[in-house]
C-alpha cells in the first residue's frame, strides 16, 4: 500500500483507542454477519460489505463533531454504524422490513437517518458528491459551524459529477470534506487501469482545492487527517480532499467473484494491514487493555451483532399498505 | 440607392420591441459596425448597428416609442452623393410594397419576407380564458407570464428565508429570458445565486440544500439542459422520500422553459411534460395564462415535494388578468374549465390552449361547441374533471405539443377507456406533434407543431361532421 502516510503520533488515550477498535470491530462483525444472512437468503439484491475499510469511517467519525453531515454511496453499512444508527435498523433494513431504518423499503443501499445527519445511501455512483456539497451549502447558507463528509470511491472520481462539485465547492467556499475511499478496485477495475492519474488526493488541484493522501488502514491517521480537514472547513477555507488509500477484503458485492486480483495480495494485505489488529496490537504492546478486556469487548460486540439479525429475521416485512405511503409529504 | 433600416430580430421569439434610444441623428455619416441604436426586447437591451456604410437621411420611428414591429422601418441610410428628397422617396413606400419591391433587394429587405418568419412572430395574442375562486369586488391587473413568475418567487422569498433561487444567469444578468430581472437586487447574492455552466453539478447540490432544509428554486435556462441533471431530479429528488422511509425528502422546484421556442432546432425544443409526468415523487405543473402561473409558482415553492415546473417562451411575453390578491395561490392538480361546451372535450395544458381555444372558438362559429379543459397540473392529473367533461361531451380530443409516443394524451385516453368507455361516441383523438426530431426551417418546424387546423379536424372527426 503506497500511502504517502503521515506519521500517527501515539498522544491517544486508551479509551479512545479502545473506542476505536470496539467501532472497527462492531463494522467487521455486523458486515461479516450481513454476508452470512445473504448467503441464508435473507438479504436480497446488490450488498456491498465495507470490511478492511473500516478505519476510515471510524476514524472521521471521531474527528467529528454533533452536527456534522454525512452522506456515501452503497458501500454504506461501516458510515451507518460509525455515526451511531442502530445497527438492529440496519441489519432490518437489509432483510427489507418493516423495523428497518427506510422501513423496508430502501434497503442495503438507500437508508438515511435525519436524527444521524446520514443523508444516504445513494445507489448512483458519485450522486451523492454534489449531494454532500448541497448539505455544506445549507450550512453555510444557514450561518452554522457544521461540515458535511462526501464520501465516495476511486471508481467516483472519475465521474464529471465530482468536477462540477468541485468547481461550485471552491468557487462558495463551502465546507464540504470530499473523503475518497481508494479502495484500488471500482468494481473490477484497478486504479491503474481507470484512472490517468493515480494520485486522486490531487484531483482538486484544479481548482484549488487542497487535498491529501492518508493511510485509511490506520486509524490514528485518519483521524488527524480528519482534524486538520474540519480545522479547514470550519475557519471558512473552503472544501479539502482526503483520499483514503484503503482496501476491500470482500468483492465489490455478493456475487462479485473477485478475479481481478489475487488472492496473495488481498492476504498480504489482510496480515499487514489490517486496521483492526493495529490497533489490537497497540493496545497490548502499550499495556493499554488485557486480552481479557478485549475478549470481553469482542463478545460484546458479537452480542449486539446477533441481536441486529435476530431482530432483522423477526421482524414482520412492511405491510401492503406501505407500498403507497411516502411518496408525496 | 437609398435602404430602408429595418426595425431587427434580436432573439428567437421577438415580435417587437422598444425603439429605446438613438445614437445617431439625421445627416451623421455611419460605416459598418456603428451602433445606431438601443433596442429594448421581451429580454435585454441590445445595441443595433450598422451593417452598411452611408448616411442617416431620415429617422421614422422616434426614439422610445413601445411596440415597434419587427421589419418595420426605423430610418433611411442614404448612399454618398445622395440627397434627403431619395430619403423622403424610400420613406413614403408602406411596408407592404417593400416585401414584393424588387428594386429594393438588400439584406433588410430579404428579412422581410412573411414566409421566414419565426411560428412565434405568427401566433399572435394569446386568448384569455376565465377565472375560478377569486373573491367578488378583487381588482385585476394586466401581466406578463414573466412577471407573474418573477412577482411569485419574490412573495414567497419574502416571507421565507429558506427559498433562494440558484441558475446560470439569474443574477447579475437578471435571468436569461429575464424571468429573475430585479430579485438579486433585493434579496442579494446569498439567496439569488449565479451558477456556472454545471447542470448536473448544480441540480445535485440543490438537493443536498433541500434535504438539508432549504428550499431551492432551480432554474434551468432551458429544460433541455436539464437532461444533463436528470438523474439528479428523479434519482435524487424524487426518489429519496420513499427510500427514506418519509425520514425527508426535497422541497424543491425545478423550473424553466420547456418546449418549442422559435427556430432554434431539435436539441433546444423538446417538450418534457410526458417524461416528468410518469414519475411518482415528482409533481408537475405547466400552466398557460399569467394568474395560472403566479398562483401554481407559489404553490409549488410552498410543497413539500419537488415540482416540476414546466414553462413557456412564447407565453413569457403575453399579458393576461392577474388578480391583485396580497396571497393569490392555485392548487396543484386542479384542472379548470376554459370554456364551457357540450359538443366535444378538448384537454390541453401550456401552450396547447392557444391551439385548444382557436380551435374552439373557429368551431363555435359552425356550431359546435366545445368545452376546454385546462389541466394546469400533469401529475397529480385531474382526471375526474376530464371525465366528467366527457361524460358530459362523450368525444374527446388531446392536444398538446410532444412526441406522440407515450404522450399525456396516449395516458388520457387509456383513463378515458376505463372510466368512461360507454359514455363514449368516438374514439379519442391525440393532437400532438410529429414524430420528428424538430427542423430549423420555418416552413418545417410549424408543421412539425401542433397546429390549429389539425385540432380543428380532429374535433371535426370525433364530432362526425
Amino acid at each position: 500500500m503506497a500511502a504517502a502516510k503521515k506519521s500517527s503520533k501515539s498522544n491517544v488515550s486508551a479509551e479512545e483507542l479502545m473506542s476505536h477498535y470496539r467501532e472497527m470491530l462492531m463494522i467487521r462483525r455486523f458486515e461479516e454477519k450481513a454476508g452470512q444472512l445473504y448467503g441464508m437468503g435473507l438479504i436480497g439484491g446488490f450488498c456491498h460489505l465495507y470490511i478492511g475499510q473500516e478505519a476510515v469511517v471510524v476514524g472521521l467519525e471521531a474527528a467529528a463533531k454533533e452536527g456534522d453531515q454525512r452522506v456515501t454511496s452503497y458501500r454504506d453499512h461501516g458510515h451507518m454504524l460509525a455515526c451511531g444508527m442502530d445497527p438492529k435498523g440496519v441489519m432490518a433494513e437489509l432483510t427489507g422490513r418493516e423495523g428497518g431504518y427506510s422501513k423496508g423499503k430502501g434497503g442495503s443501499m438507500h437508508m438515511f437517518s435525519a436524527e444521524k445527519r446520514f443523508y444516504g445511501g445513494h445507489g448512483i455512483v458519485a450522486a451523492q458528491v454534489p449531494i454532500g456539497a448541497g448539505l455544506a451549502f445549507a450550512n453555510k447558507y444557514m450561518g452554522t459551524d457544521d461540515v458535511s463528509f462526501a464520501y465516495f470511491g476511486d471508481g467516483a472520481a472519475n465521474q464529471g459529477q465530482v468536477y462540477e462539485t468541485f468547481n461550485m465547492a471552491s468557487l462558495w467556499k463551502l465546507p464540504c470534506i470530499f473523503v475518497i475511499e481508494n479502495n484500488q478496485y471500482a468494481m473490477g477495475t484497478s486504479l491503474q487501469r481507470g484512472s490517468s492519474t493515480p494520485e486522486l488526493y490531487t484531483r482538486g488541484e484544479a481548482f484549488g482545492i487542497p487535498g491529501e493522501a492518508v493511510d485509511g488502514m490506520d486509524v490514528l491517521a485518519v483521524k488527524e487527517a480528519g482534524d486538520r480537514a474540519l480545522a479547514h472547513c470550519r475557519a471558512g477555507n473552503g472544501p479539502y480532499i482526503l483520499e483514503m488509500k484503503t482496501y476491500r477484503y470482500r468483492g465489490h458485492s455478493m456475487s462479485d467473484p473477485a478475479k481481478y486480483r489475487t488472492r496473495e495480495e488481498v492476504q498480504k494485505v489482510k496480515s499487514e494491514k489490517d486496521p483492526i489488529d493495529h490497533v489490537r496490537d497497540l493496545l497490548v504492546t502499550g499495556k493499554h487493555a488485557t486480552e481479557d478486556e478485549l475478549k470481553a469487548i469482542d463478545k460484546e460486540v458479537k452480542k449486539i451483532v446477533s441481536e441486529a439479525a435476530d431482530f432483522a429475521t423477526e421482524s414482520p416485512e412492511p405491510a401492503l399498505d406501505e407500498l403507497f405511503t411516502d411518496i408525496y409529504a | 440607392m437609398a435602404t430602408k433600416i429595418l426595425m431587427p430580430a434580436l432573439s428567437p421569439t421577438m415580435e417587437e420591441g422598444t425603439l429605446a434610444k438613438w445614437l445617431v441623428k439625421e445627416g451623421d455619416t455611419v460605416a459598418s459596425g456603428d451602433i445606431m441604436a438601443e433596442i429594448e426586447t421581451d429580454k435585454a437591451t441590445m445595441e443595433f448597428e450598422a451593417v452598411d456604410e452611408g448616411v442617416i437621411g431620415k429617422i421614422l420611428i422616434e426614439e422610445g416609442t413601445e411596440g415597434v414591429k419587427v421589419n418595420t422601418p426605423i430610418a433611411v441610410l442614404l448612399e454618398d452623393g445622395e440627397d434627403a428628397s431619395a430619403a423622403e422617396d424610400a420613406a413614403s413606400g408602406s411596408q407592404d410594397t417593400q416585401a414584393d419591391d424588387s428594386e429594393s433587394s438588400d439584406a433588410e429587405d430579404d428579412s422581410a419576407d412573411v414566409s421566414t418568419k419565426p411560428a412565434a412572430q405568427a401566433a399572435g395574442d394569446m386568448p384569455e380564458i376565465p377565472m375560478e375562486n377569486i373573491p367578488e369586488g378583487t381588482k385585476f391587473k394586466k401581466q406578463t407570464v414573466r412577471e407573474a413568475i418573477r412577482d411569485a418567487m419574490a412573495e414567497e422569498m419574502r416571507s421565507t428565508d429558506e427559498v433562494f433561487l440558484m441558475g446560470e444567469e439569474v443574477g447579475e444578468y437578471q435571468g436569461a429570458y429575464k424571468i429573475s430581472q430585479g430579485l438579486l437586487e433585493e434579496f442579494g447574492a446569498r439567496r439569488v445565486i449565479d451558477t456556472p455552466i454545471t447542470e448536473h453539478g448544480f441540480a445535485g447540490i440543490a438537493v443536498g440544500a433541500a434535504f438539508a432544509g432549504l428550499r431551492p428554486i432551480v432554474e434551468f435556462m432551458t429544460f433541455n439542459f436539464a437532461m444533463q441533471a436528470i438523474d439528479q431530479i428523479i434519482n435524487s429528488a424524487a426518489k429519496t422520500l420513499y427510500m427514506s422511509g418519509g425520514q425527508m425528502g426535497a422541497p424543491m422546484v425545478f423550473r424553466g422553459p420547456n418546449g418549442a421556442a422559435a427556430r432554434v432546432g431539435a436539441q433546444h425544443s423538446q417538450d418534457y411534460a410526458a417524461w416528468y409526468a410518469q414519475i411518482p415523487g415528482l409533481k408537475v405543473v405547466m400552466p398557460y395564462t399569467a394568474a395560472d402561473y403566479k398562483g401554481l409558482m407559489k404553490s409549488a415553492i410552498r410543497d413539500p415535494n419537488p415540482v416540476i415546473f414546466l414553462e413557456n417562451e412564447i407565453l413569457y411575453g403575453q399579458s393576461f388578468d392577474v388578480p391583485e390578491l396580497d396571497d393569490f395561490t392555485v392548487p396543484i392538480g386542479k384542472a379548470k374549465i376554459a370554456r364551457e361546451g357540450d359538443d366535444v372535450t378538448i384537454v390541453s395544458f401550456g401552450i396547447g390552449m392557444k391551439y385548444a381555444l382557436e380551435a374552439a372558438d373557429a368551431l363555435a362559429e359552425e356550431g359546435i361547441n366545445a368545452e376546454v379543459l385546462d389541466l394546469r397540473s400533469l401529475r397529480p392529473m385531474d382526471t375526474d374533471a376530464i371525465v366528467k367533461s366527457v361524460k358530459k361531451t362523450n368525444r374527446c380530443v388531446t392536444v398538446e405539443e410532444g412526441f406522440p409516443v407515450a404522450s399525456i394524451g396516449n395516458y388520457i385516453s387509456s383513463v378515458l377507456m376505463q372510466q368512461a368507455f360507454d359514455y363514449l361516441d368516438a374514439p379519442v383523438i391525440n393532437c400532438t406533434g410529429k414524430d420528428v426530431p424538430m427542423p430549423y426551417a420555418a416552413n418545417l418546424e410549424k408543421h412539425a407543431l401542433i397546429t390549429t387546423p389539425e385540432v380543428i379536424e380532429a374535433v371535426k372527426s370525433v364530432t362526425y361532421r
